[in-house]
């Protein structure tokens, strides 16, 4: 089954091989391994300091990123807390408004192990940008129940939103250009040989890209949205 | 991919795309609420010629479970009964407003004919005895969730009513394509008069076939299409092709056992065989909602093959 890359979900790629017919080209290190490490531990510390603790929370990652990224927080979660959380999938394809102007396909079964109603869900994915998956999500998880509150959590925040949506914990807020490209690498879902990281790319030909990078560097603080 | 009028204009991939993605169906039919809001607003018309009752309720319930509004469109109750022709009929429907037709008709190539009439996607729900894609789909899925996703030397026996049969025409098409072995087991006057060009064994005794066989895969006698004597008796019938208690006790432990409804009890399957162990009737029944929620998705939602690649 071939899939289309979804906009907002970068597709896998390392700085050498593009995989895209080399319309774009790595601009810059945004995260190393270790910064990403550092991301995980924060968001987990405050999704848990947020929530007064770990109990009657479930981590629901999006395909694919997001789901492995929450399985990274659960397990952060149990470390320092010594609660397991509950980590469940969820795949929004069905809910998307965008079917029928692209091939939108879903990407694994949806998969929550525990009744969500009464419970604090928390939305994982890799990047934020127009929402629109988001906004998906939100439908997609309430045919399965009424969670207490929904909270987001998101590695990059990159910007350009459609919708009236916002993160409640981000590990990286990333002004970009539109012609930009957020590329997220974890070793479960990406070549293991690659390592953990987050990359910017841009368009071969963008004569402006050298005024264009980044901040580079892990933003610390607690995270916001837009 | 606009129609789906054949398994014969689909590919491996294309096969394996839409069983993939039944797979995603049957987990969203499973859930409390079966229904998503993929196809909202998209309009499909049941256009049934021959009477049904699986296959039209099973592209309704898919039809309504991505959220499409259905049309069932009755024959006995319509125009038709005036004597409108079938393109006038469709040309009707389609001036309403619709996105897709699933179409049974008694005449094979019925939807190829309608398709190029009218500009929705026309999904064939079995045209004469030509074919049944979806019916082939299901099953399909049916022994991947048994077998494995690799059917690759899967031995079928597909067996009884051929030539009569729409069902085991699609199924040909389908099983071998993605790599079993299809042996047809009949008396001569129920298989076609050629089989050139068919890639499957061919075999007139059904006790020689069963041990060496996975599935055993039971056709219906169409007696309403029987229009001469093509087997001495009913009962010299069930005697020699029908799969009987014994003949069923014979099977390895492991053979799987499938019908296409409707089932004639006592003819071509044993009626405790039907309900038996080997038995996957039901399941084939279940799958059925899933794949043409899959069908409906690619046709309408999402592409399929090429347009995903593209």
């Amino acid at each position: 089954m071939t899939v289309a890359p979804r906009a907002g979900q970068p597709t896998p790629a390392t700085p050498t091989t593009a995989g895209d017919g080399g319309r774009f080209v790595f601009r810059a290190r945004v995260f190393d391994a270790d910064d990403l490490r550092r991301a995980h531990t924060r968001i987990a510390h405050e999704i848990v300091e947020r929530n007064h603790g770990a109990a009657d929370l479930v981590l629901v990652g999006l395909y694919t990123r997001g789901l492995a990224i929450a399985r990274r927080l659960a397990d952060a979660i149990e470390r320092f807390e010594g609660v397991t959380v509950p980590v469940g999938a969820l795949d929004v394809a069905f809910y998307r408004d965008d079917i029928g102007l692209r091939a939108v396909q879903p990407l694994g079964p949806t998969e929550v192990p525990v009744d969500v109603t009464g419970r604090t869900v928390v939305l994982v994915d890799d990047v934020l940008y127009t929402g629109r998956t988001v906004r998906a999500a939100l439908d997609a998880l309430t045919e399965l129940g009424r969670p207490r509150a929904v909270q987001l959590a998101v590695l990059v925040d990159r910007g350009h939103r459609e919708l009236p949506i916002r993160a409640d914990f981000v590990g990286k807020n990333l002004p970009t250009k539109l012609s930009e490209d957020v590329r997220v690498r974890l070793t479960e879902v990406d070549a293991p040989g690659d390592g953990d990281g987050i990359d910017l790319w841009g368009p071969v030909d963008d004569p402006t890209q050298s005024d264009s990078g980044p901040d580079s560097g892990p933003d610390g603080g607690p995270g916001g949205g837009t | 991919m606009k129609h789906l009028l054949s398994i014969a204009d689909l590919d491996r991939a294309d096969i394996e795309h839409l069983l993939d993605l039944s797979e995603r169906f049957r987990e969203v039919t499973q859930r409390e609420i079966p229904k998503v809001p993929a196809l909202r607003g998209k309009v499909v018309v049941s256009l049934f010629y021959e009477d049904s009752t699986r296959t039209r309720i099973s592209f309704e319930t898919a039809a309504k479970r991505l959220s499409c509004d259905v049309m069932a469109f009755t024959v006995s109750s319509s125009s038709v009964k005036k004597g409108e022709s079938l393109r006038d009929t469709v040309q009707t429907i389609e001036a309403m407003g619709i996105d897709a037709v699933v179409v049974r008709h008694g005449a094979a190539g019925a939807p190829h004919r309608i398709a190029s009439w009218i500009d929705a996607s026309i999904v064939n729900a079995g045209d004469g005895c030509h074919e049944h894609p979806t019916q082939a789909l299901l099953d399909l899925l049916t022994l991947r969730r048994h077998r494995g996703n690799d059917l690759e030397g899967l031995r079928v026996a597909i067996v009884g009513d051929v030539v009569h049969s729409r069902v085991a025409r699609s199924n040909v098409l389908g099983l071998t394509a993605l790599g079993a072995h299809v042996t047809l087991v009949a008396p001569p006057t129920l298989l076609p008069v050629s089989l050139e060009g068919w890639p499957v064994a061919v075999s007139h005794d059904l006790d020689d076939v069963l041990a060496d066989t996975d599935v055993v895969y039971l056709l219906r006698l169409q007696r309403e299409r029987q229009r001469e004597a093509l087997f001495p008796s009913l009962r010299e019938y069930t005697a020699r092709w029908g799969l009987t208690t014994e003949r069923a006790a014979r099977l390895r432990k492991d053979t799987l056992v499938m019908h296409p409804g409707p089932m004639n009890r006592g003819i071509e399957i044993a009626a405790d065989v039907a309900e038996g162990p080997a038995s996957i009737i039901v399941e084939q029944v279940t799958n059925g909602v899933a794949v043409r929620m899959a069908v409906l998705y690619a046709l309408l939602g999402s592409g399929t093959g090429a347009e995903l690649a593209a």
